[in-house]
This record gives C-alpha cells, sequence and structure tokens, in this order.
C-alpha cells in the first residue's frame, strides 16, 4: 500500500456521488448528530461531532463538483486539502467512530453520516493516515489470510478440539454442501466454542454445511481501513471458495462488520452479484427455529439482556431474529433502554478495536453502555459479534463491573434438546 | 429616484433577476447532485428502497423520543420556526395575492394577526437560534460564516415584514420596498447556500430511507 496526497485525493473523488452530494448539500451545521455519538456524548470535543469527522470528503466534493466550489478554488478561496489537514483528522475518522451509524438515524436532514466517515476513510488510507493498528491487520489479511495472523493450523488444530469433544465431524471442504461457514479469527482464537455450537445445532437440524479451508476468515480490514481494493480481493477469496464449493449460503458469524462486508458490501466491492446467498448466522438459527428445526428445551433463569452489535442490528438489518431465539431459553428477557436500531455501540467497532492508540478513548466512552447496563442491571449479557464481547468484557472489568458475557448461538446449542 | 420610483424596480426588473437567479440556480444545484450518478446495488435486497426511502422522507420529521430528549432545543427551536416561516410566506393574505398573480394559483388565507403573531415568534426564536449557536461549543465549532449568513437572511425579510406591516420607521412604499428587497437578497443566495437544504433534505432523507431499507431497517 504505497500512499500518497494525491492517491487519497484522488480515493476521495472517486467516492463522490449523488448521495454525497445530496447529504452535504443538506447540512445546516444543527449539530444533533454530536448528541447522538457517544465518542461525543462521553467525551465531548466540538471537534469530535460526526459529520466534522467526514469534512475531508465534504471539501472534495464541494471544491470538485459543485459550481459555487470551483469558482470559490479558482479564486484561491477554498480550503486546503494536505497532509497537514488530514493528519489532523486521522483521530477522528479511526480512533473517534465506530461506523456505528447511530449518527444517521438521528440527522434530521437525513444525512448517512456513517457511509461518509466510511468513504472519507477511503482518502485517508490511500494518503497514509491510517492508523498503525489497522494497517498491520490489513496486511496480514492480504499476506496471511486473517487479521490476527491465524493461518489454517490453527483452525485445524481447534477442529480437532472440537471434533474430539463432541464426537461430531467438522467437514471441511465439502462440495455440494448447502451452507458453507465463516468464522473470524477471534472466534477460531478466543471463541473455539462457536464452532462446536455450529457443530452440534446443524447435525440436530440435519443440514449439510462445511468449512473452506481456502475461504474460512469471514472478517475484511480492507472495509475497516477503508480500502476498496484490498476489501474487494478479501471477498472475492470467499466467492471463490464458495463457487467451487457450489455452496447455495455462505454464513457470517457472530461478527458485525464481517456480515456488512459480504452482505451487503461484497456485491458491490467484486463488482458482480453472488450466485449464493449471503446470511448472517442468526438469520439461519431463526430460520430453523420457524422449520422447526430448533429444539430447545431448558430455561435460564437470569435477567437476560441483548446487546445489538450495530453493523448486525442498525446497519444490517437483522434485529428481529435475536430477540426470537431468545425467547426460546430465556425466563427474564429485558431490552436495555434504545435497544434495537436505536442502541448505543460498545465502542470498539469499526477498527477501533484494532487500534491500540483509541484503547484509552474506547474505554472513556464504554461509559454509555454502562449507563445502558445500569439502567435494568442484568445479569447476563448476550450478543452476537464476538469483537462486542471481547470489548464488553473489557470495560465491564474496567468499570468494575461484574456481567458475564454469552454468545448467542452457544447458548442455543447449551440448551439442544437431546 | 423616487421612492416609488426605487418600489417600482424593486417589483419590476429587481424581482425578475431575483426569481431567474434563483430557480435557474435551484435546478442546477439540483441537477449537480442526480448527475453525479449512484451506482446500482448488487446485494441481494432485503427490503424496498423505494417505499422505505418515502418514509424517511415523512418519518425524519419526527424524532424519537430520546433524541428529542438530548437534543430539545434544536429540535424544538428549529420546529418554531420552520412553521412560523412557513406560515408567514404561505399565509399571509398580501402573499397569496402575489402568488396568484406569479404562479396563478391561490388559497385560503390565515387572519393577519395569527400570521402577525408567528411572525414575532419566529422573529424571537430565531434570535434564540443565534444566541444558542454563539454559546454552545459543537455549533460554535462547525459554525462558518456562511451559517450565520443564512441565519441573517432568514430573519431579514421577517424584520422588514414585520417593520412594513406596521409602517415602524418609515413611510410604507419604503418599507415595502426594503422588505421585497430582502426577500429578493434571501432568493438569490438560496441556491447557492446552505438555505439549499429545503430543496435537498427530501433527496438526502431519500437516500438514507432507501440505504437503510435496501437492508431491511426503517431508518
Amino acid at each position: 500500500m504505497s500512499a500518497s496526497l494525491e492517491k487519497g485525493i484522488n480515493a476521495l473523488k472517486k467516492e463522490v456521488d449523488s448521495t454525497v452530494g445530496a447529504f452535504f448539500s443538506s447540512c445546516v451545521s444543527c449539530g444533533m448528530c454530536a448528541d447522538a455519538c457517544l465518542f461525543y456524548t462521553e467525551s465531548p470535543c466540538p471537534s469530535r461531532t460526526p459529520i466534522n469527522k467526514a469534512e475531508p470528503l465534504r471539501r472534495i466534493w464541494k471544491q470538485e463538483y459543485t459550481l459555487i466550489g470551483r469558482i470559490g478554488k479558482m479564486l484561491g478561496l477554498t480550503k486546503p486539502i494536505n497532509h497537514d489537514f488530514l493528519e489532523q483528522w486521522e483521530t477522528l475518522v479511526y480512533d473517534s467512530c465506530s461506523l456505528c451509524g447511530r449518527c444517521s438515524m438521528v440527522c434530521p436532514v437525513g444525512i448517512d453520516i456513517a457511509a461518509m466517515i466510511r468513504k472519507t476513510r477511503e482518502g485517508m488510507a490511500a494518503s497514509g493516515h491510517a492508523p498503525e493498528g489497522l494497517v498491520g491487520a490489513t496486511k496480514r489479511a492480504v499476506t496471511i489470510g486473517s487479521p490476527m495472523g491465524v493461518k489454517l493450523p490453527a483452525l485445524m488444530a481447534q477442529i480437532k478440539h472440537v471434533e474430539k469433544d463432541t464426537g461430531l465431524k467438522i467437514p471441511m471442504d465439502q462440495e455440494g454442501a448447502e451452507y458453507m461457514l465463516l468464522l473470524s479469527s477471534m472466534e477460531i482464537m478466543n471463541f473455539p466454542e462457536f464452532i462446536e455450537a455450529i457443530a452440534k445445532i446443524f447435525n440436530k437440524a440435519g443440514v449439510s454445511w462445511t468449512i473452506s479451508s481456502e475461504a474460512f476468515e469471514a472478517t475484511n480490514s480492507g472495509i475497516q481501513i477503508g480500502v476498496s481494493d484490498i476489501a474487494a480481493e478479501l471477498v472475492q477469496r470467499i466467492v471463490d471458495a464458495a463457487e467451487k464449493l457450489k455452496v447455495k449460503t455462505v454464513i457470517s458469524p457472530e461478527c458485525g462488520h464481517a456480515y456488512m462486508a459480504i452482505r451487503w458490501d461484497g456485491p458491490n466491492l467484486v463488482g458482480k452479484a453472488f450466485n449464493f446467498k449471503v446470511r448472517h448466522i442468526l438469520e439461519i438459527l431463526d430460520d430453523f427455529r420457524k422449520d422447526g428445526r430448533l429444539k430447545i428445551t431448558g430455561k435460564e433463569t437470569q435477567k437476560l439482556t441483548y446487546h445489538d452489535p450495530c453493523q448486525i442490528s442498525r446497519r444490517g438489518g437483522v434485529i428481529d431474529q435475536p430477540r426470537n431465539l431468545i425467547n426460546l431459553f430465556a425466563e427474564d428477557f429485558v431490552e436495555m433502554p434504545e435497544a434495537g436500531k436505536m442502541n448505543w455501540c460498545c465502542g470498539a467497532g469499526g477498527g477501533v478495536s484494532s487500534n491500540e492508540r483509541a484503547d484509552e478513548l474506547r474505554l472513556k466512552v464504554f461509559q454509555r453502555k454502562k449507563d445502558q447496563l445500569d439502567a435494568i442491571k442484568p445479569d447476563a449479557i448476550i450478543s452476537a459479534c464476538s469483537n462486542c464481547r471481547i470489548h464488553l468484557e473489557d470495560g465491564l472489568e474496567e468499570y468494575n463491573m461484574e456481567i458475564p458475557l454469552m454468545s448467542l448461538t452457544e447458548t442455543l446449542a447449551e440448551h439442544l434438546e437431546e | 429616484m423616487s421612492e416609488i420610483e426605487f418600489l417600482n424596480w424593486v417589483r419590476g426588473p429587481a424581482f425578475e433577476i431575483a426569481t431567474v437567479i434563483f430557480i435557474a440556480g435551484v435546478i442546477i444545484r439540483i441537477l449537480e447532485i442526480f448527475l453525479l450518478g449512484r451506482k446500482t446495488n448488487l446485494a441481494e435486497p432485503k427490503g424496498s428502497e423505494m417505499s422505505s426511502g418515502l418514509h424517511t422522507i415523512v418519518s425524519r420529521s419526527v424524532p424519537d423520543k430520546h433524541t428529542l430528549k438530548r437534543s430539545t432545543f434544536k429540535i424544538v427551536s428549529g420546529y418554531i420556526f420552520h412553521l412560523g416561516l412557513l406560515i408567514t410566506i404561505f399565509f399571509f393574505a398580501p402573499h397569496i395575492l402575489l402568488f396568484k398573480e406569479v404562479i396563478g394559483i391561490s388559497w385560503p388565507s390565515l387572519p393577519t394577526p395569527i400570521v402577525d403573531a408567528f411572525a414575532v415568534v419566529s422573529i424571537i426564536t430565531l434570535i434564540a437560534v443565534l444566541i444558542h449557536r454563539l454559546r454552545d461549543n459543537v455549533l460554535k465549532f462547525l459554525s462558518s460564516t456562511e451559517d450565520y449568513l443564512v441565519w441573517l437572511l432568514t430573519i431579514l425579510p421577517l424584520i422588514t415584514g414585520y417593520m412594513a406591516f406596521h409602517r415602524i420607521g418609515m413611510t410604507a412604499p419604503t418599507l415595502l420596498a426594503i422588505h421585497i428587497l430582502s426577500v429578493q437578497l434571501l432568493l438569490v443566495a438560496f441556491p447557492f447556500t446552505k438555505l439549499m437544504h429545503a430543496f435537498t433534505l427530501l433527496i438526502a432523507r431519500w437516500y438514507n430511507g432507501a440505504i437503510s431499507g435496501f437492508r431491511g431497517v426503517q431508518s
């Protein structure tokens, strides 16, 4: 990734379309997006106002794509776009935005601000203003195949354990399987129970599934750092594997941005519609429930709540499914205030957790999640994103709160009817 | 130039010039947006772009209760002065006569005292909005000269209109000429400033709803 200012400006220009024009034409600087952003409310620095984070993209649009901006540029009245300016924006664009999209739900003129910040990242990365942590993760994703450097032997070792524990065969590279499961590196390394849960549930449901040895990584650092070429390359690996194995559906695991990457951005990144379906694991499990393939027994008596991962709920559209599934085993399920599409981000999405520089800030803004939890005082939190899960654990520890985290898929597997 | 000549000039050539700039400018700005184009989304949709987009155009006018609580002043003041502008511009009897003359259609007016009250409330609210903008950290940070300029261009017609109606300070023809001139300033600046949001927010809200609705979420 050789970077230059020119590349950054070209990358920003490539991002300008009619949505950008409509959005920036409509902003009246009302500041309501600041009130909707946990990076502002919990750490009130005016520059963290969401719409301000997209300023590099706004300047390009104004100077290059509006009549008045072009006249201004000719007269030398426009603000410059140079390395100094972009450098100032780096921490705003990467450290203090998780692309959670809450601002986009609140903006009175309807600007999809998160989408504008996502586009801004393309210019930031191309001009060499992306954080080191994300650059490293992206390099590993391209060269090794995983942002955490997880290689096939590591996955195979975990699978061997799972097979031993469950007595079930994990079907690798099985051509013609109905489902192809993707995994996040985090699941492979920290939560192999997820693979175990899938094996049990899919075995009970009597469906064929497989994992590709060539494309098992679900996460996509390319969309987090904002390099579409790399994002496309990572998506293409999955497309190739799914086509080779002739699967009907690719399953995105308990990871937020992975779902965004493969389900919504994927076909647009590689430039063609997929000839297979993409579903989130919660959508698949909810379909099993509807078809009577998911038989659950026993109840959790403790007070449970669900943390909506932003890219799965608000930005992904998977909101009802987790609740349908939780109701199968929860006796006492309580929603946090503003749960669902208006839920507050944990503070670590959008690459923030891969960026060590942002560690202090992400723990500080966790105060917002703490307030939400304090309002209902749950005994345990269920989530469906390993990144949220790790950060929630971090945050709870930081604030001396003892609330265990549960994976939805794993909890379902524990309650499977024998 | 006598004051009657001045009024006639304002009502005649100046009015035509301002109207042409306004209409041409708005058309240029809207074309500027749509000509940028937008790629077709290749992902498998989960909902309709069209219906979600249309839904958001309307629903975005109604904040959820938590947002209302967090941004109370911005929302309430915004509502009041926008409503005041709508009523004073479109429901004041002399304005409706003007619309009839120019575009050929008319509609019932509201009683003058009501319009007058709305004008006063709008003026007061806009002053409060300015004070808020000058005092609030985020707004102070976000605001450029343009933000203050459009504030001025918005409040001027209200003030000059109020003065013309109540004949404050000057003779009637001069007051009227000044009022019309202030509206013309607004019209000329409109397409090239944030005032354009009055039109483009419909497009922006539609896109917002469409992007979200495509993924199965009503934004």
